[in-house]
């Protein structure tokens, strides 16, 4: 009993974090239909943001200030206007594809122009114990738990209690409705992309420790966003974030329970159980396709 | 075809018989890996380029067929029967994982091919009662056929230029035939296919199918090309070059797997001096191509003709008409 909620607590923790990655994917998707194939990529690259930083003399909080604000500037901002923007109207295959190579030219520059090597990533709290009855509970993964949990509280805020949060919703629902109704919705776009950049920086900060920064990192990463995305409900926010935590639980429990080897299998069976049984996800709506 | 283009495939032909006589061994390798990424980009192409879904299997279509043939060889099958089992196998795997993923059509086969390449490789790495793990499968012998011998790399060249010219040629005739026929109005307009009555769904399933079968010949002639194989050479990188081979050489386009492998494999060996920078500028080139000409190398090189002969007078041709054959 004790192991197992050792498991669930790190499992809720990894969870948390693929949530992260999962609601920015989405939320690129809900607004500009677009796939990013990159976005593991994505998650790897703002912890060499940080890493570089801090190796120009910058403490750990400015270096993270500093990789979150470099990651919405080129990952977000940069990213919208270079790849996706001359890309969206030739549809939507061809800018899968080029996320695709995004993600390609991303992990090999890391590999180029910092390093090949798993790079040792500070942790944000020291690494302690915690007994809890019989379990003993790592203090990293509460720490991420807690981030995680005010991150995605403040995204939660932002798109449901305030104007730009409504307009954004309204932009990903009807895009020609809203612009009908006065809203910049080009703009709305381009912040869902702003806010990616700070979920995957954030999620950057929070996973780095775990794994060690490395240039691979996105590979697992990525898969675990799509993973989650689509067993939570593709086109819901809420979806992901539940679909992001089922996912790490799910991957702690069958790692210890059934079998290590297999561990990557077991989320990729449940993808593939979803798609043929619930395509539009556990909790996600039937999408309406337009001709 | 017009008669620019018979000449220009007639002398590539030729080149591509009489080149093996000037190369060293490596150059042999290298333009005997031509042949046969060739055959998986071209299978690829009937899923990416005709029926318009994405699939990131490809990689692993080849690796189930040069597993199957190194361990059929192994068992003292002959290589003609391990040929077409390889090939056969990977369609009916592929009719298997397409017909849920197809059900729901736009981007789920991506996702369900992503999921099934990272599977594929874990049986590959944790079964080593079969595949023997990570320490992979070395000393694969080269078929003998009618008494030919083809341990020699020329020769091993000659046998996988053969039967790149036997599959493309099917797969030539095959795009002329009715079905053909239906999968090009697959890519060129899927709603009024449907409405004409097309079980576009059917056609969908058949392109990848098809397309998975060709990943097993091809992988059925790597693994006698490289001799040993290890799970790591079909995880997801393989499929996500085979993919961008496709794209580069230009979708949908008969030659251009041909143009999109050849691009591939020589390109790392071009940029030498870059050295380990070839990569990244690869994928440069692929969005950079992707944003201004999204119908590849062929379809650059088609526009640069088109513009050459507008300029001299009207006996060009008329525009799309090329692209609507295969």
């Amino acid at each position: 009993m004790a192991s197992f909620i050792q498991l669930l607590v790190s499992g809720l923790a990894t969870g948390a974090i693929y949530a992260l990655i999962a609601v920015g994917f989405t939320l690129l998707w809900q607004t500009s239909q677009t796939i990013n194939f990159a976005q593991g990529e994505f998650v790897m690259l703002p912890a060499f943001f940080i890493l570089s930083a801090m190796n120009w003399g910058a403490p750990f909080w400015l270096a993270a200030l500093i990789g979150i604000a470099l990651s919405v500037a080129i990952l977000g901002l940069l990213f919208k206007i270079i790849i996706v923007d001359p890309m969206l109207r030739h549809g939507v295959l061809p800018l899968v594809i080029s996320t695709i190579a995004l993600s390609l030219f991303l992990k090999e520059s890391v590999k180029d122009f910092y390093s090949s090597q798993a790079q040792p990533f500070p942790a944000l709290v020291p690494s302690t114990d915690i007994h809890i009855f019989d379990a003993v509970i790592s203090t990293q993964s509460l720490a991420v738990l807690a981030v995680a949990i005010v991150t995605v509280v403040a995204l939660q805020v932002l798109l449901n209690k305030t104007r730009v949060g409504r307009c954004m919703q309204a932009t990903a629902q009807n895009p020609t409705l809203a612009r009908i109704l006065g809203i910049p919705t080009r703009r709305m776009v381009l912040y869902t992309f702003l806010i990616n950049g700070v979920l995957v920086a954030v999620a950057s900060i929070l996973v780095s420790p775990i794994y060690l920064a490395k240039f691979t990192n996105g590979e697992t990463l990525g898969m675990a966003a799509f993973v989650a995305a689509i067993i939570g409900g593709y086109n819901q926010v809420r979806g992901a974030i539940l679909g992001g935590v089922i996912l790490g639980i799910l991957d702690n429990l069958s790692a210890a329970y059934v079998s290590s080897q297999y561990r990557g299998a077991f989320p990729l069976l449940v993808l593939i159980a979803v798609i043929l049984l619930r395509p539009q996800g556990l909790f996600g709506r039937i999408e309406e396709r337009t001709v | 075809m017009n008669r620019l283009g018979i000449i220009v495939v007639g002398a590539a032909v030729i080149f591509a018989i009489v080149v093996p006589f000037f190369l060293k061994p490596f150059g042999i390798y290298l333009i005997s890996m031509w042949a046969v990424l060739t055959i998986a980009a071209m299978g690829l192409n009937l899923t990416l380029g005709y029926a318009g879904q994405i699939s990131l299997a490809q990689g692993a279509f080849v690796g189930i067929g040069a597993y199957t043939t190194a361990l059929l060889i192994q068992a003292g099958w002959p290589y003609p029967i391990v040929f077409i089992s390889a090939g056969l196998l990977c369609f009916a795997i592929g009719w298997g994982l397409g017909y849920p993923a197809l059900r729901v059509q736009h981007h789920y086969l991506a996702f369900v091919t992503l999921a099934f390449t990272t599977l594929v490789f874990l049986v590959l790495r944790n079964e080593e009662w079969l595949t023997r793990g990570i320490y992979g499968i070395s000393g694969i012998a080269r078929p003998t056929l009618l008494g030919w011998s083809t341990a020699n790399a020329r020769d091993f060249y000659f046998f996988c230029l053969g039967a790149l010219t036997v599959i493309a040629a099917a797969t030539w005739w095959m795009l002329r035939s009715p079905w053909g026929r239906a999968f090009i109005a697959l890519r060129e307009n899927p709603i009024r296919a449907l409405s004409l009555g097309l079980d576009t769904r059917r056609y969908t399933l058949m392109a990848f199918a098809i397309g998975s079968g060709l990943a097993g010949l091809s992988g059925a002639l790597y693994a006698p090309l490289v001799q040993f194989i290890e799970p790591n050479s079909f995880a997801l990188g393989l499929s996500f070059n085979l993919l961008l081979m496709v794209i580069v050489g230009g979708g949908g386009c008969f030659f251009g797997p041909f143009v999109g492998a050849l691009v591939a494999v020589l390109l790392p060996e071009w940029m030498r001096i870059t050295q380990s920078y070839y990569l990244m500028v690869y994928a440069a080139i692929v969005m950079l191509l992707l944003a201004f000409c999204p119908s590849g190398l062929l379809g650059l090189i088609e526009r640069v003709i088109k513009a050459t002969r507008g300029r001299r007078g009207p006996d060009g041709i008329a525009p799309n008409a090329e692209r609507a054959n295969p």
